[in-house]
């Protein structure tokens, strides 16, 4: 096995703080309205105030939380809300791996800390600033846009279950969208430079909707599995050293 | 009872977000490994997309496919994420009317 020479580009720890924010920041505006959202339905569903921020503070994981929500209202049991979560969140499991080999010259304690973090939104921020790695301090820079999503993600919540009934249902399920579009957002420069990669992104679509909807298995499984099929899929047409 | 749900939802949610921590490292790479490693990103983005996009608002699937369009024109622009999440969000908006 070759020795990987990394380049460290020179760089203080408050600029690298400083580029990490302003990397943070479309996941900071789309996370807002989505966090509201979930702090009005989890206080609709019997929360605390409390409790609803809590769960943002613990848990960090979108779909989960307004899905545990739901269940609660419909008085699911412990182990039901927790099998549920794991099965949809388990995608992260695939990310993380992703995630930790850009990493894979940090400190065991930074790639820790760091791993803690990983989101669909913030590992897909970070995998596109995927040369912010070889820099000095970089490990500051995914810290910031780490935090600034989660700043965001633990307001948003409180301030939901803070507002309650006072934002209209029309408006709230017009931010249903928010994440899709920061998805789609992120994904289309890469297709533009890339076509390749819209083939990937397209092809693991379709996995998914087959799964999904023909085989019918469960939103957390076919995210799973579509995202490892079609990445194994890609191999032959991924260069060694893709430019993000 | 609620606070320990909450636990253990963090708990299932945290261990497979860490695990790779202290394992990737281990795994003497393989250029194709690497190869999808790096794909991993895309493949993710894909699958978060479709069909979940469709389901933005239930009963009307083609609501949530043409915000995504909206975003996707406004990211062609070379316009920052942010501008495709607003354009999204006054599309669904205006179609829910």
């Amino acid at each position: 096995m070759k020795e990987e020479v990394v380049m460290e580009t020179e760089q203080s720890i408050g600029s690298a703080f400083k580029q990490g924010s302003l990397a943070g920041m479309p996941i900071f505006l789309g996370y807002m309205p989505i966090a509201i959202a979930y702090g009005v339905l989890a206080s609709q569903s019997g929360l605390t105030i409390f409790e609803t921020t809590m769960m943002s503070v613990l848990v960090f994981a979108g779909a989960a939380q307004f899905m545990a929500a739901n269940m609660m209202a419909q008085g699911a049991l412990f182990l039901q809300i927790v099998v549920a979560t794991f099965v949809l969140n388990f995608r992260h499991f695939i990310m993380s791996m992703s995630f930790m080999n850009q990493l894979r010259h940090y400190s065991l304690p930074w790639k820790f800390g760091l791993s803690l973090g990983l989101t669909d939104e913030t590992f897909a921020v970070s995998a596109l600033h995927k040369k912010e790695a070889n820099k000095e301090n970089s490990m500051f820079f995914y810290l910031a846009l780490i935090l600034t999503a989660y700043f965001s993600w633990i307001a948003g919540s409180f301030a939901g279950a803070l507002l309650g009934e006072i934002i209209p249902s029309q408006l709230s399920d017009s931010m249903g969208i928010a994440l899709y579009a920061m998805f789609i957002g992120l994904l289309t420069p890469s297709v533009k430079k890339e076509w390749r990669i819209g083939v990937v992104a397209v092809i693991s679509m379709l996995l998914n909707y087959i799964f999904s909807e023909y085989i019918g298995l469960e939103t957390g499984w076919s995210i799973v599995l579509a995202t490892v099929v079609g990445s194994l899929i890609a191999i032959p047409m991924m260069k060694e050293d893709d430019v993000q | 009872m609620t606070m320990l749900t909450i636990l253990g939802m963090a708990i299932v949610t945290m261990v497979p977000r860490f695990i790779p921590a202290f394992i990737m490292d281990r795994l003497a790479l393989k250029p194709w490994i690497n190869k999808w490693l790096n794909a991993i990103p895309f493949a993710a983005l894909g699958a978060l997309i479709f069909p979940g996009v469709m389901s933005v608002i239930e009963e009307a699937p083609w609501v949530g496919i043409i915000g995504g369009l909206v975003a996707a024109a406004i990211a062609l622009l070379n316009l920052n994420v942010i501008f495709s999440v607003i354009g999204a969000i006054v599309t669904v908006f205006l179609l829910t009317m």
